[in-house]
C-alpha cells in the first residue's frame, strides 16, 4: 500500500479494563474466554433488580500515585493510566515531536459521576464549606482529556466529545480529522468511564436496559443470544496513539494497524431507542467505507457494538447485514468486558486493531442460541473459540443514546 | 496543644493532602515555592486544619499564610 500525506497509522495502545490492567493482559484474557463480570455484594444493591457489574481487574490505586489520584476522579485516573501506557507504547516521550503539535481527544459518556455524587453527599452531611475545591475539575466531562493532556504534555489542543456510548469511537474519529487537517502531528485518542454507583445503576435499571441474570454473572452479557436481557455496566479506559504514516515511518515507530476511514451519523429517530432496522448505523458503516476507499468485500471482520439488549443487537445485525453482507466475521466482545459506555468504542477499536495485527477474530461468549431474527441468523458471528483467519480490513462500530452512530475502518499495517 | 504537637499534626495533613514528606515540612518552607502546594490544595489543607485543630480560617487570613511557620503561628494563636 502506498503512503500518502494523510494516511494515518496506530502506533500506541493502552487500556485498563475488567479483563486486565493493561492491553496485553486484557487481550489475552479476551482470547482465553475470561469474563470480567461479577455480582455486587455491597449492602445498597439488595433492592436493585440488576446487580451485576464489570469492575476493573486492577485497582487504579496500584497504578497511580496516591497524591496524584486524590485530585483525579476515577474516570480520570483510568484515562491517565491507559494514556500513559499508550504513550509509552508509541515511544511518544522520545519521538521528538513538538508538544505544540500533540493533541488529545478523550471522550466519556457520563463524566465524573462519582465525584458529583460523592461531593453531594459531603454537601448534605457537612455543608458547602466542606465540599472539595477539586469538585469541578474532577466532575467536568473534559476532565479526563485535560488530565491526559497534562500527563503527556500535549499543547496542540485537548478535546472531549460526549456522545454517550459512542464517545470513545467519536474521539478516534476526531483524532483522524485533526491529523488529516494537519492540526497536529501526533494525537492521543480514547475513551473512559467509571460510574459504578447506586444512582447510575438505578437509572439504567429503570430504563430496563440492564441484565438481571444476577445468579449467573459470567453468562449475563450475551449479545445476539435469544436469552439476552440487557447489558452489564463496566468501567475502564482505552487509548490509542495516531499519527501520520510518513511521520511514523520517519521516526521508525512500530505500526500496529492503519486507521483508514471514519464516519458518523445520527438516527434522527428516537432519543434512546435505536432505529429498528439500524438505518443510521448502516449509513455510518457505508460512509466510513467510502471514506476509506474500500468496498464491503474488503471487510473481513466487524467488532460489533452489541451490548446484549434485546432491541439494540437486532438493529445492529440488520445494519451490518445491509451495509456489509454476510461474509464478515462478527465479534461482540462486551460478552466478556461488559459495557464500558464512553470507553467502549476505544476498547473495541483496540480489539479490532489487535485482531488485524494477530489475524485472529475473538469469540462472542455466551452465544448459545442465536436470536431468531433473520439478520442475526444470516451473520457469521464467531462463537465458542476465537477464529484464525486471513483478512486485511475491519470495522468497529459504536452507538450511543441520542442516536449517535460512529463507524471506524482499520486495515493491517 | 503544644507547638510541637501542632507541627506534627500539620505535617500529617501536608503528607495526606499534598504528599509532602514530614521531614520537609519545616517552618521556613513556603507552601507554593518550596513544597509545590497549589492554591486548590491550600484550600483543602485549610479545611483539614480547621477540622483537626478546631480553628476557623477566614479566606483573607488564608491569603496571608505563606509558609509552614505562618500556619503554625495562626493555629497556635487561634486554637
Amino acid at each position: 500500500m502506498s503512503t500518502s500525506a494523510t494516511d494515518v497509522v496506530v502506533t500506541g495502545l493502552g487500556a485498563t479494563t475488567p479483563l486486565g490492567g493493561d492491553v496485553d493482559t486484557t487481550w489475552n484474557a479476551l482470547l482465553a474466554g475470561k469474563s470480567g463480570v461479577s455480582r455486587i455484594t455491597d449492602d445498597w444493591i439488595k433492592d436493585y433488580p440488576a446487580q451485576l457489574v464489570a469492575r476493573l481487574a486492577t485497582d487504579p490505586a496500584e497504578q497511580i500515585d496516591r497524591v496524584r489520584a486524590r485530585r483525579l476522579d476515577r474516570s480520570q485516573q483510568v484515562a491517565v493510566i491507559a494514556a500513559e501506557e499508550a504513550w509509552r507504547d508509541a515511544g511518544g516521550a522520545d519521538s521528538g515531536v513538538d508538544p505544540l503539535r500533540v493533541a488529545v481527544v478523550i471522550g466519556t459518556g457520563i463524566g465524573g459521576a462519582l465525584t458529583l455524587l460523592g461531593q453531594d453527599d459531603v454537601l448534605e452531611e457537612k455543608g458547602p464549606r466542606r465540599v472539595s475545591p477539586f469538585t469541578i475539575p474532577m466532575l467536568m466531562p473534559n476532565g479526563p482529556a485535560a488530565a491526559v493532556g497534562l500527563a503527556i504534555g500535549a499543547k496542540g489542543g485537548v478535546h472531549a466529545p460526549v456522545s454517550a456510548c459512542a464517545s470513545g469511537a467519536e474521539a478516534i474519529r476526531w483524532g483522524l480529522d485533526l491529523l488529516r487537517f494537519d492540526r497536529a502531528d501526533i494525537v492521543l485518542v480514547g475513551g473512559t468511564e467509571a460510574c459504578v454507583h447506586p444512582l447510575p445503576m438505578a437509572g439504567f435499571a429503570a430504563m430496563r436496559a440492564m441484565s438481571t441474570r444476577n445468579d449467573e454473572p459470567e453468562r449475563a452479557s450475551r449479545p445476539f443470544d435469544k436469552a439476552r436481557d440487557g447489558f452489564v455496566l463496566g468501567e475502564g479506559a482505552a487509548c490509542i496513539v495516531l499519527e501520520r504514516a510518513d511521520a511514523a515511518k520517519a521516526r521508525g515507530a512500530r505500526v500496529h494497524a492503519r486507521l483508514v476511514g471514519a464516519a458518523g451519523t445520527a438516527d434522527g429517530y428516537d432519543l434512546v431507542a435505536p432505529h429498528p432496522e439500524g438505518e443510521g448505523a448502516a449509513r455510518a458503516i457505508t460512509a466510513a467505507l467510502r471514506d476509506a476507499g474500500l468496498t464491503p468485500a474488503d471487510i473481513g471482520h466487524v467488532n460489533a457494538h452489541a451490548t446484549s439488549t434485546p432491541v439494540g443487537d437486532t438493529a445492529e445485525a440488520a445494519a451490518i447485514h445491509s451495509s456489509l453482507g454476510e461474509h464478515v466475521l462478527v465479534s461482540a466482545t462486551k460478552s466478556q468486558t461488559g459495557h464500558l459506555l464512553g470507553a467502549a468504542g476505544a476498547l473495541e477499536s483496540i480489539f479490532t486493531i489487535l485482531a488485524l495485527r494477530e489475524q485472529i477474530v475473538p469469540a462472542t461468549a455466551n452465544l448459545e442460541n442465536p436470536d431468531d431474527d433473520a439478520a442475526v441468523q444470516a451473520l457469521d458471528i464467531v462463537r465458542h473459540e476465537p477464529r484464525r483467519t486471513t483478512f486485511s480490513a475491519a470495522v468497529n462500530d459504536s452507538f450511543g443514546f441520542g442516536g449517535h452512530n460512529i463507524a471506524l475502518v482499520f486495515t493491517t499495517a | 496543644m503544644s507547638r510541637e504537637d501542632i507541627q506534627t499534626g500539620l505535617a500529617e495533613i501536608l503528607e495526606e493532602v499534598a504528599g509532602v514528606t514530614p521531614a520537609d515540612a519545616t517552618p521556613e518552607k513556603s507552601f507554593t515555592d518550596d513544597l509545590d502546594v497549589d492554591s486548590l490544595s491550600m484550600v483543602e489543607i485549610a479545611t483539614a486544619v480547621e477540622d483537626k485543630f478546631g480553628v476557623a480560617i477566614p479566606d483573607d487570613e488564608l491569603a496571608n499564610i505563606k509558609t509552614v511557620g505562618d500556619a503554625l503561628n495562626f493555629i497556635e494563636k487561634n486554637q
